[in-house]
C-alpha cells in the first residue's frame, strides 16, 4: 500500500532549479534512498517532504491525503518523524527527558502549567530507549553523549511520535564505519517490525546499497534513475553522473574502513 | 500650512536624518563585522559632542576660521575613534564568542562607566558649543529663514555615505569588512588577520559616532543623557534598515527623519511613539528590516537552565528561607524592612524575566515595560477610578499581561538580537506614552498618592504582604518551569528544528511565556507603586530593564534561584555603596563587565560549580 506519494515536485531558488518534476512513491515498511552528487537537490526534495520548504509546484500525499502545505508540526501529528543531518536534540535535558518531551508533545500536553514533567511518560520513554539500545544512558545529560549515541537518541525521539513515515537526512553523517552499519541495521529492523516507511538521503554508498530496497538518483534536480540497488549500479547514466568516482558504485566489501 | 512651511519641515527632517545616519552607520558596520550590538555606541556619540564642545572653542581662540572649526570636529571624531580601539582591545575582543545577552550587558556596562567618567572629566553642566564660522547667518528659503548650518548637515549625510561606500568598495579593508559581514567564519578560515580587522572596524564605527556627536555642537549643547536617547534612535535605524546594511541605514534614517518632522504636526507629543511604531510595523512585515539578511543559525548558543537532580532538601530549604524572611520584622527596623520589601519586589521582577531568558532563551531587553505597566496600571486605577489597593493591583497585573500579549505577538516571530531590539523598542514606546501623555500619566512628575489599604499600611504589614505575594508567585513560576510547558520552552530554546519536528508550536508557547512573565513583572510593579506611594517614567526606562538583567547576571542565568540571590546582592550593594560615592554607575558598570569576563555563571552558578567539583 502506498504510504507516501510525491507528485511532480518543483522548486527553484532564484534562477536555479533545485527540483524539477520529481515524482516517486514509498510503500509501508520500505526503505528508499535518495542519492546524487553534491548540489543535486537531495536536501531540497527532502525538506519539501518534511515541511521545512514549500514547493513551487506539485504535491506531497501521505496515505492519499495532501500535506503539501502543512507545517512540520502538522506533519508530525499526521505521522511523519524525522532526524537531521546534524543531530538535533535538547542538550539541556537528560536522554530520557528528550524522549519524554516528544511523548508529551505527541499527546498535546506541552501547554500544561501545573504538574511536573520529570516523570511523565518516563516508563514509555525508557521502553523506546531500550529499542535503540540507549536505556542505560537514560539519566545522562544529552550534552555528554558521544555523537553516535546522540543519533540513536534522535531515532528514539522520532519514534516517540509513532510515525508511519520516517525521514532521515544523512543518518550516518559524522559517524564511524561500524556505528553506521549498526545504526542502519537497527533502523531497518525497527522499520520492518512496525511497518514504517523510511526515506533517507545518504552519501555513504555502503549504507545505501547495503540497506535501501530502492534507490532514487537525483542529478541537477531531476530524477535520472530509480530502481533496485543492482539496477542503479549498472545504470550507464548513473555511472556518468558519478564519473571520476567509479569506486563509489562498487559492491560493498564487508566492513570498509571509510 | 503652506508650501514653504512644508519645505522647511522636510529640510529639518533631512538634517536630523543626516545626523542620525552618520551615527547609525557606525553602529551597523560594527554589528556587521563583529556581530555585537554595541550599546556603548551612544556613549561614543556623547563623548564626541563633549570633546568637540570643549576642544573647538580652544582651537578657535588660537586661530578663528572655518578651517579650524572643521579641523576641530575631525580631531574630536578621531579621538573618539581611538577610544573605540581601546574598547575593542580591552573588552569586545574577549566577548566575541559569548552569548548575545552577555555582549549586550557588557557594552551597557561601558555605557554606565562612560556616564560617570564624562561627568568627572567634563563636569556636570551642559556645554554649549560654538557656532560654525561662516555659517552663522540663516538663509532664505521660500521666504522663510533656515539655519545655514542645517544645510551643511543635510549634505554631510550623503557625503559620509559616499565616503563609506568608496571605502567599502575600493580598499582592501573595505573588501574584508564586506566579506566579514557576509561570512565571518569564512574570513577566519582564509587567514585574514581578524584582530586587526575588528580593531579597524571599531575605529571606523567609533569615528562615525564621534563625528555624529561632534557635528551636533552648534545645534544642541553637549549634555548627559545624550547617549541613551541617540542609542535608542540608532537602534531603530539599524534594525529598520537591516542590521549590517549601510544603505539600509541611510534609507531608514531618511524615513525616520521625515516621520519625525511631519509626525510632530499630526501627533504633537508623540514623536517617539511614531518612530517606534514604524519599527514595529517594518519588523512585522520584514523581520530582518529593509536590507537585512536572516541571521546565520548556529551562532552563539542560548544559555539557560538545564535539568538537575532535585535536592531532597529543596522543600525544607524553601520553608527555612521563607520562615527566616517572615521573622525579619522581629529584628529589623523600619528602614531594613523598607529595603527588604524592595528586594522582594525586584526578586519577583528578575524572576519573571528568568522565565523568558533562562528558560525560553528569549533575550527581552525591555522587561521594564511590563514592570512599569503594572505600576502605572495600579496607580491609574487609584487616581482615576479611585479603586482600593485590592482592586488596583490586579488592574496593574492585567494591564501588564495585555501589554505583554501585544508585544509578544509581535516579537515571537523574531529571534536573537532582533527580538532584543524589538522588546527594547516596545519598552521605549510605553516609556514615551507615560512621559508625553501628561494629562493622564502626569508626565515627568508621574502619579502620587498611591497608598496601600489600611490593613497593609506600615512597614511591617506591607513587608509581610509583599513577602506573601512574592513567595506565592515565585513558587508558581517554579512549578511552571518544572511543568511540561517549561520543558517545551526549553526544548524550543535548545533546538527549534527538533522542537518543530516533534510537533511543538514554538510561537504559541513563547507568546504564553511572554504573557505569564509580563503578568508577574506587572504584579511586581504594582507592589512597588504601593510601597513608594508614587510612580514615574523612570520605572519604564532602559536602566530599569538593565537592572533586572543585571540581577540575573549576578545571580546566574543558568540557575533557577539565581535571580532571587542576584536581586538581593545587587540591592544590598547599591544600598551600601551609593551613599559612599557619587560614582555608583561607574562601580556598577565595572562590576557588570567583570562578571561577564570573570564569573559568567554568576554567584549561584559559580557556587554550584565549586560544589560539583568537590563532589
Amino acid at each position: 500500500m502506498t504510504l507516501l506519494s510525491v507528485q511532480h515536485l518543483s522548486k527553484s531558488f532564484g534562477g536555479v532549479a533545485a527540483a524539477r518534476d520529481v515524482s516517486f512513491t514509498l510503500q509501508r515498511g520500505e526503505m528508499l534512498a535518495i542519492i546524487g552528487p553534491n548540489g543535486a537537490g537531495k536536501s531540497t526534495v527532502f525538506n519539501m517532504v518534511g515541511g521545512q520548504l514549500r514547493p513551487d509546484g506539485g504535491a506531497v500525499l501521505l496515505d492519499g491525503r495532501s500535506i503539501t502545505t502543512a507545517s512540520p508540526q502538522k506533519r508530525f501529528r499526521l505521522g511523519v518523524g524525522r532526524t537531521f543531518q546534524v543531530a538535533q536534540t535538547f542538550l539541556s535535558m537528560s536522554v530520557a527527558e528528550n524522549v519524554q518531551m516528544a511523548l508529551v508533545s505527541c499527546r498535546r500536553e506541552s501547554g500544561a502549567l501545573w504538574s511536573s514533567a520529570r516523570h511523565r511518560y518516563r516508563d514509555e520513554a525508557i521502553g523506546l530507549l531500550e529499542q535503540v539500545g540507549m536505556a542505560d544512558a537514560a539519566d545522562a545529560p544529552c550534552s555528554a553523549l558521544a555523537y553516535g549515541d546522540v543519533k540513536r537518541v534522535e531515532l528514539a525521539v522520532a519514534l516517540a511520535g509513532q510515525p508511519k513515515l520516517l525521514l532521515m537526512d544523512e543518518p550516518t553523517a559524522g559517524m564511524a564505519a561500524r556505528e553506521r552499519a549498526d545504526l542502519m541495521d537497527l533502523t531497518a529492523s525497527i522499520a520492518d517490525a512496525k511497518g514504517i516507511g523510511i526515506l533517507f538521503t545518504e552519501h555513504d554508498m555502503d549504507v545505501v546499497f547495503g540497506h535501501a530496497e530502492r534507490v532514487i538518483v537525483l542529478v541537477r534536480g531531476r530524477i535520472i534513475a530509480m530502481g533496485s540497488p543492482d539496477d542503479i549500479r549498472q545504470d550507464p547514466e548513473v555511472r556518468r553522473a558519478y564519473l571520476g568516482d567509479e569506486h563509489a558504485l562498487e559492491k560493498p566489501k564487508g566492513l570498509n574502513p571509510a | 500650512m503652506d508650501l514653504s512651511f512644508l519645505a522647511i519641515q522636510a529640510l529639518n527632517g533631512l538634517s536630523s536624518a543626516s545626523s542620525l545616519f552618520i551615527t547609525a552607520c557606525g553602529l551597523t558596520l560594527v554589528f556587521g563585522v563583529t556581530r555585537i550590538v554595541n550599546f556603548a555606541h551612544g556613549s561614543l556619540y556623547m563623548i564626541g559632542a563633549y570633546t568637540a564642545a570643549t576642544l573647538v572653542p580652544r582651537l578657535l581662540e588660537l586661530s578663528f576660521g572655518p578651517v579650524t572649526f572643521w579641523a576641530g570636529i575631525l580631531a574630536s571624531a578621531i579621538i573618539v575613534g581611538l577610544i573605540g580601539i581601546l574598547i575593542e582591545v580591552l573588552l569586545l575582543r574577549r566577548i566575541y564568542g559569548a552569548p548575545e545577552l552577555f555582549q549586550l550587558l557588557a557594552t551597557f556596562g561601558v555605557v554606565l562607566v562612560v556616564q560617570d567618567l564624562t561627568i568627572l572629566i567634563f563636569g556636570p553642566e551642559d556645554i554649549l558649543g560654538p557656532r560654525a564660522p561662516g555659517l552663522r547667518a540663516p538663509v532664505d528659503i521660500l521666504g522663510r529663514r533656515f539655519p545655514s548650518y542645517e544645510l551643511v548637515l543635510i549634505a554631510a549625510g550623503p557625503i559620509v555615505l559616499g565616503l563609506v561606500w568608496l571605502l567599502l568598495r575600493k580598499t582592501r579593508f573595505g573588501v574584508l569588512v564586506r566579506a566579514a559581514t557576509q561570512d565571518r567564519e569564512m574570513i577566519a578560515a582564509l587567514g585574514v588577520n581578524q584582530a586587526l580587522l575588528f580593531t579597524g572596524t571599531l575605529f571606523l564605527g567609533a569615528f562615525l559616532a564621534g563625528l555624529g556627536g561632534a557635528l551636533q555642537i552648534p545645534r544642541v549643547s553637549a549634555h548627559a543623557g545624550m547617549d541613551l536617547s541617540i542609542i535608542a534612535e540608532a537602534f531603530v535605524v539599524t534594525v529598520v534598515g537591516g542590521m549590517g546594511s549601510v544603505p539600509g541605514a541611510f534609507l531608514a534614517a531618511i524615513v525616520i527623519g521625515q516621520l519625525q518632522a511631519f509626525g510632530i504636526l499630526i501627533f504633537p507629543k508623540s514623536t517617539l511613539v511614531v518612530v517606534f511604531l514604524l519599527m514595529a510595523v517594518v519588523l512585522a512585515v520584514r523581520p530582518y528590516g529593509f536590507f537585512g539578511r536572516p541571521e546565520v543559525i548556529g551562532g552563539t548558543h542560548a544559555v539557560g537552565i538545564a535539568s538537575r537532580e532535585r535536592s531532597p532538601f529543596a522543600v525544607l530549604a524553601v520553608l527555612a528561607v521563607v520562615g527566616i524572611l517572615a521573622a525579619l520584622p522581629l529584628i529589623g527596623d523600619a528602614y531594613v524592612l523598607k529595603v527588604a520589601t524592595e528586594i522582594l519586589i525586584f526578586a519577583l521582577f528578575a524572576f519573571s524575566l528568568q522565565l523568558l531568558i533562562g528558560v525560553g532563551g528569549l533575550v527581552s531587553f525591555g522587561h521594564a515595560a511590563f514592570f512599569g505597566l503594572g505600576a502605572y496600571g495600579a496607580a491609574l486605577a487609584v487616581k482615576w477610578l479611585a479603586l482600593p489597593m485590592e482592586a488596583a493591583l490586579p488592574t496593574g497585573l492585567l494591564l501588564a499581561a495585555l501589554g505583554a500579549a501585544l508585544v509578544g505577538a509581535f516579537v515571537v516571530r523574531l529571534s536573537g538580537i532582533y527580538l532584543a531590539m524589538m522588546t527594547l523598542a516596545a519598552a521605549q514606546i510605553v516609556f514615551a506614552v507615560a512621559f508625553q501623555w501628561v494629562d493622564v500619566t502626569g508626565g515627568d512628575n508621574g502619579i502620587v498618592g498611591v497608598w496601600p489599604s489600611a490593613w497593609a499600611s506600615g512597614p511591617t504589614a506591607y513587608y509581610l504582604f509583599a513577602l506573601a505575594l512574592t513567595t506565592a508567585v515565585v513558587l508558581l513560576l517554579m512549578r511552571i518551569i518544572d511543568a511540561p510547558f517549561g520543558y517545551a520552552l526549553r526544548a524550543a530554546r535548545d533546538s527549534a528544528a527538533r522542537a518543530e519536528a516533534i510537533g511543538l508550536n514554538i510561537r504559541r508557547h513563547r507568546w504564553i511565556a511572554f504573557i505569564l512573565s509580563g503578568a508577574a513583572a506587572g504584579l511586581a510593579g504594582g507592589i512597588y507603586a504601593f510601597s513608594r506611594g508614587s510612580v514615574d517614567p523612570t520605572l519604564l526606562g532602559i536602566p530599569t530593564s538593565v537592572d533586572a538583567l543585571t540581577m540575573l547576571l549576578v545571580g546566574g542565568i543558568q540557575t533557577v534561584t539565581g535571580p532571587l540571590v542576584g536581586a538581593g546582592v545587587l540591592h544590598v550593594l547599591r544600598d551600601q555603596i551609593m551613599p559612599l560615592t557619587s560614582l555608583w554607575r561607574l562601580v556598577l558598570g565595572l562590576s557588570i563587565i567583570a562578571i561577564v569576563l570573570i564569573f559568567p555563571r554568576g554567584i549561584v552558578g559559580t557556587l554550584r560549580a565549586w560544589q560539583e567539583e568537590r563532589a
